[in-house]
């Protein structure tokens, strides 16, 4: 039988590999692989996942180096001379295992006000916004991000300065700063303005090479320069 | 835990690293090129022994080695800012091309300059 030579992350941040033999399959995933090891050889591995179909973001982890959805991923494009490490996602705690801790991830997007403002009521009419209009076109552009912290994980600036907001957590900004029905518009702008926020970005572009919806977070962060230069000019930041 | 190269192998971190590497080593560079130029306020004479030894092949390979920095670096500098100031539109990956062309101007500057002086 043709088998696979899986190292996986045990433990918690001081943790080590642990080396699995798991039987080859055609179209198999990095997650079937690691269900398969929890399943049949190490019931006590830890890890996490949903939707199994690229939908819910949550089985991210650190294949061969490299921050991926495990559901998404076959196994044969990303296996190296029969062999895989998976490691939990980089920059953010190890729990135990597989599982990262999330939530300093979400707990910027927070202060990123990554939360829409409502300014009408249900008792309003419908908003009408134009799909043409270059403000929707940016937002729309941003808007499909599922939260799975790839982008998060695969940024050296998040590494170099840990108050960095992050990829995510800026491109969800742009989305709502690009939002006309939003109330708060002038507010997240000082909250992503600075060297946390979006002037820390370096232009490595590892978000965008990274993203498995293939969002370029990058041009969102550098709509927040801009507008943040503009506020900045006219005296509102 | 942090990335490795694995992660970092793409083309734009490697825009990046050329990016920065040429920066900091034309910033070493430039205070020399000063105190070269500050040689001439001392006398024609010391000035004219500097550039003589310029001469030396080997200084010859280092200057196109600088032609190919400074190309590097203001290629990848215009790319820097296109980036940042012109929003990007709808096909994501134009800033490739752009890579391409940064590489592209650099290597044609430093060919240029080594035929001059070779």
């Amino acid at each position: 039988m043709d088998l696979l030579r899986v190292k996986i992350w045990r433990g918690g941040e001081s943790g080590g590999f642990a080396t699995y033999d798991v039987p080859r399959q055609g179209d198999q995933t990095v997650l079937d692989v690691v269900t398969y090891i929890q399943r049949q050889l190490e019931p006590s591995l830890a890890y996490r996942f949903a939707c199994r179909v690229g939908m819910c973001g949550s089985c991210a982890m650190t294949v061969n180096g490299v921050a991926r959805w495990t559901c998404r991923t076959h196994v044969a494009k990303v296996e190296i001379d029969g062999g895989l490490e998976i490691a939990p996602l980089r920059n953010l705690p190890v729990i135990k295992d597989l599982v990262a801790d999330m939530r300093e991830f979400f707990g910027k997007w927070k202060k990123a006000r990554g939360h829409f403002v409502a300014t009408a009521t249900r008792r309003d009419e419908f908003a009408r916004i134009s799909p043409e209009t270059p403000q929707r076109k940016a937002a729309d552009a941003a808007i499909e991000c599922i939260g799975c912290g790839v982008c998060y994980a695969s940024c050296d600036t998040v590494s170099w300065n840990p108050e960095y907001l992050g990829p995510a957590a800026l491109n969800r900004a742009w989305t709502l700063f690009n939002d006309v029905r939003d109330g708060a518009r002038a507010e997240r702008l000082q909250d992503v303005a600075g060297d946390a926020g979006c002037q820390g970005c370096h232009t490595h572009l590892s978000c965008g090479e990274r993203c498995p919806k293939r969002l370029q977070p990058t041009a969102a962060i550098a709509g927040l320069k801009r507008a943040t230069a503009l506020a900045a000019m006219r005296g509102k930041l | 835990m942090r990335n490795d190269l694995r992660s970092r192998n793409h083309r734009c971190f490697w825009a990046f690293l050329v990016h920065r590497v040429s920066g900091v080593a034309l910033s070493v560079f430039l205070p020399l090129h000063f105190w070269v130029l500050g040689q001439a306020l001392e006398g024609a004479g010391r000035l004219e022994s500097f550039l003589r030894w310029t001469d030396h092949p080997l200084v010859k390979l280092s200057e196109i080695g600088l032609v190919l920095l400074l190309a590097a670096h203001l290629s990848g500098g215009l790319r820097l800012l296109l980036l940042e100031f012109r929003p990007w539109p709808a096909a994501p990956r134009w800033q490739q091309g752009a890579l391409a062309l940064t590489a592209g101007v650099s290597a044609a500057f430093g060919l240029l300059f080594a035929l001059n002086v070779l």
